[in-house]
């Protein structure tokens, strides 16, 4: 009998699409030895600061090696609580409102899982993480796009969020600062956004991993706005600000009846964070903010001088408010996006991702993470100046 | 700040051509700047950062550490003696600290016999010295913000991740 594995493969899963990303890696990973700079990445170059690193080897040589509490250790809730009372002026109980996760993407995963019934529609705005579609598709939710467009910098407004809005959508997610985009919303934007969720109805899922990385301006989460505290999930973790991606933590706060059903769904399905992260989660927040200044500083510097080499060389590139994107649009050359980062790739040997990877409306446009040293960006940028020179002659 | 100023404190480790590519300015404005700096007695200089246990960094592979306790001077103070000291080509840096003693020394040389005699003839008769307390080093793990060893596993990320 001719057994064919994929019939056992759920329809639903069968039906997501390979991620944009994927593709273009398995093309950068055959150049292995090439010398390729890679501006592909999504994390920080900067490793893990030290003494974070330190204090989890201190907890395994302690032996703390055991299961927490489902909702984390209640001494980093406490510190949350107390960090994102300090630093986005939003007051979170650690007892009942403070949920620690395996990074930003399994609390949007339990958000969703914990609260969205089959059909329920999901807005979010796009270009944006890659994940957000699947996500809401895994969970057997119908995904409602909001496009945003170069011409607002990727910034998404009320007026597109009102034209894409249908009956049966329930919850909006937002990514501000933006992956890919580097969008964020002026607080006049996001007042209007606010008053647009609770004219009808909607819950935010506000993912505000980036914020810290914010340059011009501070960083305004929804969750501070009038009446918007009720019906917002603020999600947010520690991979990006304090560039510690590989070690999955994060967490969600928000109303205790929505924190709690999201931690019967991860209490079944995770039980909880690793104990070692959140030791060094724990230290991170207690020590860690003069680093993140520090990092933030250069992702600043690094903004400037790629924003401005792109726009030098032709590649049209707002000044991303926040993140460590930048978004250059690659239309004046006549090249797709995929055209384009293909040939770059071949032909000079940068790494950047096709816009299309995160969404229609990044078509015409490429990824371009500064996240990498200063020599490194500035051999890449001579690199881009060069293919786009020789691209423009043929 | 001056943009130049915040390079610098990054650590330095720019060539001009390279910090005028980051900072956006012309490689000329951004000697300006270093000029204007070291004008202000604020950027003193470059110095490289070696790894002095390597036989061919050699030259000054014997370093010693050495707290001095001096009697302060009435109008002067502790500096007039400190800056005095400081002036020996054999004084790397010289610090006034707070504590069981007053002065902490760096000191380099070639052989033990160089930086002990420097210390026994020059150092401790000098008017106004009390006493010292000389210690050599014998291994360096970090020089200058940089680890001797370099094992940090970097260069590790994913070339492409979301």
């Amino acid at each position: 009998m001719n057994v064919d594995p994929k019939r056992w493969v759920a329809r639903h899963v069968a039906a997501l699409p390979k991620s944009g990303i994927r593709d273009f890696f398995e093309l950068v990973a055959k150049m292995k030895g090439q010398d390729v700079i890679s501006l592909g990445v999504g994390e920080p170059d900067f490793v893990t600061p030290w003494h974070v690193r330190e204090a989890a080897i201190y907890a395994l040589e302690r032996g703390k090696t055991y299961y927490t509490s489902n909702l984390g250790m209640i001494e980093l809730r406490r510190a949350i609580s107390t960090y994102v009372g300090e630093h986005f002026n939003i007051g979170y109980r650690p007892e009942d409102q403070v949920l620690v996760t395996v990074g930003v993407s399994e609390a949007i995963d339990l958000a969703l899982r914990a609260l969205c019934n089959p059909g329920d529609k999901v807005m979010y705005h796009q270009p944006c993480y890659v994940s957000y579609h699947p996500s809401i598709s895994l969970v057997h939710a119908e995904a409602v796009e909001v496009p945003t467009y170069a011409k607002d910098n990727f910034s998404l407004t009320a007026e597109s969020l009102r034209a894409a809005w249908q009956p049966g959508c329930k919850i909006l997610m937002l990514n501000l600062p933006c992956n890919p985009t580097g969008g964020t919303c002026s607080l006049e934007q996001l007042e209007k956004i606010a008053e647009f969720c609770r004219e009808k109805d909607l819950l935010v899922l506000s993912d505000e991993i980036y914020s810290e990385l914010t340059f011009d301006g501070v960083h305004t989460s929804i969750a501070t706005l009038p009446g918007m505290a009720e019906r917002t999930i603020f999600l947010h973790g520690f991979s990006k600000a304090f560039a510690m991606t590989g070690w999955r933590i994060g967490y969600a706060c928000g109303p205790a009846v929505l924190i709690d059903a999201m931690m019967k769904v991860h209490q079944y399905t995770m039980l909880c964070a690793s104990i070692v992260a959140q030791e060094a989660a724990l230290e991170a927040l207690l020590r860690g903010w003069d680093s993140v200044c520090k990092m933030r500083d250069q992702y600043h510097r690094r903004r400037d001088l790629v924003v401005r080499r792109f726009n030098e060389i032709g590649l049209t590139c707002h000044s991303p408010r926040g993140s460590f994107y930048a978004f250059p649009s690659v239309k004046p050359l006549g090249l797709t996006e995929s055209e384009f980062a293909v040939g770059l790739l071949e032909k000079e040997k940068v790494a950047v991702v096709p816009g299309t990877a995160f969404g229609v409306n990044g078509t015409g446009h490429v990824r371009a993470c500064f996240a990498t040293s200063y020599e490194q960006l500035i051999t890449a940028c001579d690199r881009m100046e060069r293919f786009v020179n020789q691209a423009r002659k043929t | 700040m001056n943009p130049v100023l915040n390079l610098l404190l990054e650590g330095g480790s720019l060539t001009t051509a390279q910090m005028a590519q980051v900072a956006g300015m012309s490689v000329a404005e951004v000697e300006q700047h270093l000029e204007q700096l070291k004008k202000d007695n604020i950027f003193l200089g470059w110095r490289p950062v070696l790894d002095l246990s390597r036989e061919a960094a050699a030259a000054a592979a014997v370093r010693a550490v050495i707290e001095v306790r001096v009697t302060p001077e009435r109008g002067g103070g502790f500096s007039r003696l400190a800056s005095r000291l400081a002036k020996f080509d054999e004084i790397e840096s010289c610090y006034l600290m707070s504590g069981a003693y007053d002065l902490l020394v760096f000191v380099n040389g070639t052989s033990l016999q160089k930086v002990a005699g420097f210390v026994s003839e020059k150092l401790s008769t000098l008017d106004g010295v009390l006493s010292t307390s000389t210690h050599f080093m014998l291994r360096a793990y970090k020089e200058g913000g940089f680890l001797i060893e370099q094992n940090e596993t970097e260069g590790h990320r994913l070339t492409v991740t979301p």
